[in-house]
């Protein structure tokens, strides 16, 4: 169960009488990393969230390759990671915990190799049998990223991966992203840090209102882009 | 299968860690004894069937609050959707969950049961092996409705009051076999066949509950 | 469907209206007297309200499985009728069971099963109410456990005990007493369809609104 490519097209999803996603159409390719920018409540945590197949759409279709969640099943999900807003991570278990739990969940084979790398990429190894509430919310972040990646997904949902992390921290993250292009995977981001995705972003978008546009081209930083698309 | 092995390890390893939901239930269970003990001791003498429906009713309670807050907990951090999101069918995540639910519920009834045996003077253990087969359908009927549900209501905004209006009808049957089958044990002359027709009842239940529930889980969980 | 349901209205209408006369004219029941007559109400609407449960639980599984919208929208009308009907057995069975037990309620199969299914189809309101945006799946899965349990609540209740007179009273009814009770049966039994297909048809339409406010965003 591989793909290639994610397309939308025309999903909507409402609740009740409340539009969270209206006609939403676009598509990315393997090696892409896209950016979703929009403010909060413009639909951003929905979309991801039919991306990773935890919310079904209103009407529209969603395709991942040639397939659609129902038809890909489980298998499809193990293609999928995502780090969410709330990261999935327990706060009781060690980091070590966390990600050997994961790691059996998706049934990967070599696991103390994979988690000691992933450790050592979030750069906790010091701290990986301390119980993750004892952590600040940069060390939470850095984990729940690794977390996300452990199984290397094809798609790569990622909800505000910059929060709370420093500079040291979000270089990382930026090369991991390049890294995890470089791979092969469709990686989507949702973020308010425009510095920190622009040298990386191959295509961006703007959520208004549950409306998807393209980032309008044109000269200036992603920032400007996005203050002219708001103007 | 392993998937519901992981799952239910993992619920053990975060409960050994904070040991909350143990130690709340426990109390809550020793506090209901209490409570009802004002009610159904008349003259420092036991009511007529009194034992029974306080292990019962104390066991359902008690099975209320660790619920909720085993939800509550995969709840916190958004964990539930990460289990959702594992490749394996999701009935997989319900078995896990439901299996440490039931666990849960066994290690409440290891001490529910020998205090009201003692501090209500029932002869619980005279029939251990009917007393343990009451003990273990009744829990798995009432964990396998009581896990969708919780399950279910994790991502509801009223969950806490939602729960008990949910599960109290939906598991009467449960309830009814639980006491009755228990009571036919107490009596001085232990009503052997009656408890047996409980057990069947209560087998019965688990089996359709079950497998409704499995059946249930994927499409329910998906929003 | 729209131009049977007025015809529909008119023939349930004029069953009510000439169900006392039937009923006035049944054979009088010595021992229970005048208050035998609840009988017809009573036994009418308590199979009506069992067989909206069985509406609203079918209809609920059809919407989790088949991800049928129109099909959650029955079964809001079925649960909702589920629960008007049980009110009335809940009201009339007192009634009778004061003059036949000389209390006004029994712990017996049948008046317990109500209870709960009435319980089970109030909760199912009440989530939906309550529950917030994606309580239409929770709900019909409170449907669908609701009728697979009415089979487990009478056989559990029953075993516990009764008294209440068990299902042979029908076929051994007076034959004088059956014709009543069957068109009484039917009246019910028409109205809980009329009262289905316009609460649904309200639904319905209610869904239709949503959509044309979606649209007319758009």
């Amino acid at each position: 169960m591989d793909f290639t490519s994610l397309t939308f097209t025309d999903v909507s999803r409402h609740f009740g009488r409340r539009r969270a996603l209206a006609r939403v159409s676009f598509s990315a390719e393997a090696g892409q990393v896209v950016a979703l920018l929009g403010a909060n409540g413009s639909g951003k945590s929905t979309l991801l969230s039919i991306a990773a197949t935890l919310l079904d759409a209103s009407s529209g279709t969603v395709r991942y390759g040639g397939v659609t969640a129902r038809e890909g099943g489980h298998m499809l999900r193990g293609r999928i990671g995502v780090l969410g807003h709330d990261l999935y991570i327990y706060p009781e278990l060690s980091a070590a915990e966390n990600l050997r739990f994961f790691a059996d969940l998706y049934t990967l084979d070599a696991v103390p190799d994979r988690v000691n790398a992933a450790l050592a990429r979030a750069a906790l190894q010091d701290r990986a049998d301390d119980p993750v509430s004892s952590f600040s919310r940069g060390m939470r972040q850095r984990l729940a990223v690794e977390r996300a990646l452990l199984h290397e997904p094809r798609l790569v949902l990622l909800d505000e991966p910059f929060t709370g992390l420093d500079d040291v921290s979000a270089n990382a993250l930026r090369d991991r992203l390049r890294q995890l292009r470089e791979q092969g995977a469709i990686v989507i981001v949702t973020t308010h840090e425009l510095e920190a995705i622009e040298p990386i972003v191959d295509a961006a978008y703007v959520l208004t209102g549950g409306r998807l546009d393209p980032l309008a081209d044109g000269a200036g930083s992603l920032r400007d882009r996005y203050r002219r698309a708001h103007a | 299968m392993s998937t519901a092995v992981l799952v239910v390890r993992k619920d053990l390893l975060v409960e050994t860690r904070s040991r909350e939901v143990v130690y709340t239930s426990l109390l809550f269970a020793i506090s209901c004894m209490l409570v009802f003990a004002f009610g159904l001791v008349k003259e420092g003498r036991v009511v007529a069937d009194a034992a029974a429906a306080i292990l019962w009713i104390t066991i359902a309670f008690a099975g209320t609050l660790a619920l909720g807050r085993i939800f509550d907990r995969e709840r916190q951090n958004e964990t539930m959707r990460a289990l959702l999101l594992a490749p394996a069918p999701r009935a997989a995540i319900y078995v896990g969950k439901l299996a440490g639910v039931v666990l849960l519920l066994l290690l409440v009834e290891a001490v529910v049961v020998p205090l009201v045996a003692l501090m209500f003077d029932a002869p619980l253990f005279r029939h251990a092996a009917m007393m343990l087969g009451l003990l273990l359908a009744g829990s798995l009927g009432y964990a396998a409705v009581g896990t969708l549900f919780a399950a279910m209501l994790a991502r509801s905004r009223s969950r806490a009051t939602l729960l008990p209006v949910l599960l109290y009808p939906m598991t009467v049957p449960v309830i009814i076999g639980g006491v009755r089958g228990t009571a036919a044990l107490l009596q001085p002359e232990a009503d052997l066949a009656m408890a047996r027709a409980w057990l069947v009842l209560l087998l019965c239940f688990d089996a359709l509950f079950v497998t409704l529930s499995l059946w249930i889980f994927e499409p329910v969980m998906t929003e | 469907m729209k131009r049977l349901f007025p015809v529909a209205l008119l023939v349930a209408i004029g069953m009510f209206a000439y169900a006392p006369f039937l009923i006035l004219d049944a054979p009088y029941e010595s021992t229970m007297g005048l208050v035998q007559k609840i009988f017809y109400f009573h036994v009418a609407t308590a199979i009506t309200m069992f067989g909206s449960a069985f509406v609203a639980g079918i209809a609920g599984a059809i919407f989790l499985f088949g991800n049928r919208p129109a099909a959650d929208r029955v079964a809001v009308g079925a649960a909702e009728l589920t629960v008007l009907f049980g009110l009335i057995v809940l009201i009339s069975g007192p009634l009778w069971a004061r003059k036949a037990w000389g209390v006004w309620w029994q712990w017996d199969a049948r008046l317990t099963s109500t209870l709960v299914m009435w319980l089970v189809f109030q909760a199912y309101l009440v989530l939906r109410r309550f529950g917030g945006p994606g309580s239409e799946k929770l709900s019909a899965a409170v449907a669908v456990f609701g009728a697979a349990l009415v089979p487990f609540v009478y056989w559990s209740v029953n075993l516990w005990r009764t008294v209440h007179p068990t299902t042979n009273v029908v076929p051994s009814l007076d034959p004088s007493m059956r014709g009543p009770f069957l068109w009484s049966v039917a009246a019910f039994l028409l109205l809980y369809v009329l009262l289905l297909g316009a609460r649904t048809a309200l639904e319905n339409r209610r869904a239709r609104l949503d959509s044309l406010y979606l649209a007319l965003e758009d």
